[in-house]
């Protein structure tokens, strides 16, 4: 198998916010978190592009390289988890990552950080598979139940797709293909890498 | 006597300086998600612990629920 991959198909996203909902609602993330979000860019102008935005399980993880006490690892799938035992909330993550994806519930008075919290492509975390203390900490453990992340099963247009890449791939290039446009796909190049990550699109490219 | 008292009064002093150890935690490990949770919300279809048809599952989820070009042929 493939490594597992999100992408947000910015042409069929309607920022009706099903995927932070159900996000919210499958992992009962703390009040103050949201691991998923929806972005709209340049809001209010014609043309205007929405997109889901978590973590994308990069490849070659910035907060795996910043973290400190190394709370972070990446399963055989390529999801990318972490241990809350370890975390120690200094949130050097959160300003690597450069989807905004760790997230600190206040804890405690005077706005104490407490451990960071993220998407998990909804497979738990290193506690039992299953288990009570795995919820708690972690939310569902979809994967191991033989489903998909809550966000993208929930999505109402399919726009976000989450599953093995090659799939995830070959299915939003047929739609390119049907539909002649939209393969400019953002966050891909930058969560999976490509040396088109963060330059202009090509001089004609439909989007 | 004196010096005694004095010795044991810097002693006692110096334990109160002493630096707690501050290992960090070491990483638990984690079980792969191919084994299952053993719980009733696994889907049907595919048995705990056998990679290729946990892989195939979810193969097949995907291209049924997210492929919508496959449904509309």
């Amino acid at each position: 198998m493939a490594r597992m991959k999100f992408v947000c198909d910015a042409e069929r996203c309607i920022e009706c916010n099903g995927c932070v909902t159900a996000c919210k609602n499958e992992n009962e993330v703390p009040w103050g978190v949201n691991r998923r979000r929806v972005v709209t860019l340049n809001d209010g102008v014609p043309g205007e592009k929405s997109i889901s935005v978590a973590c994308m399980h990069c490849s070659d993880a910035p907060c795996m390289a910043v973290c400190p006490v190394n709370c972070f690892y990446r399963t055989d799938e390529g999801v990318v988890l972490h241990d809350k035992d370890v975390c120690i909330g200094c949130g050097y993550c959160a300003y690597a990552c450069p989807f905004g994806a760790p997230q600190f519930p206040l804890e405690g008075i005077f706005g104490v950080r407490g451990k960071m919290d993220k998407c998990t492509f909804c497979a738990g975390g290193p506690e039992t598979n299953g288990s009570q203390a795995e919820f708690e900490k972690y939310g569902r453990n979809r994967l191991a139940e033989g489903k998909l992340p809550a966000c993208a099963e929930m999505c109402s247009t399919k726009a976000l797709l989450a599953g093995d890449g090659d799939v995830v791939a070959d299915i939003l290039r047929n739609r390119v293909v049907q539909r002649g446009k939209g393969a400019e796909v953002w966050g891909w190049g930058t969560a999976y890498g490509s040396t088109k990550a963060g330059r202009a699109p090509d001089t004609g490219a439909k989007s | 006597m004196k010096s005694l008292v004095v010795l044991a009064a810097m002693v006692s002093f110096l334990a109160a300086c002493g630096d707690k150890p501050q290992t960090v935690g070491l990483r638990k490990s984690d079980t792969p998600a191919y084994t299952g949770t053993g719980t009733g919300f696994m889907v049907p279809g595919w048995k705990a612990g056998d990679k290729t048809a946990w892989e195939q599952q979810l193969k097949a989820r995907q291209q049924n629920s997210q492929n919508d070009y496959s449904r509309m042929k």
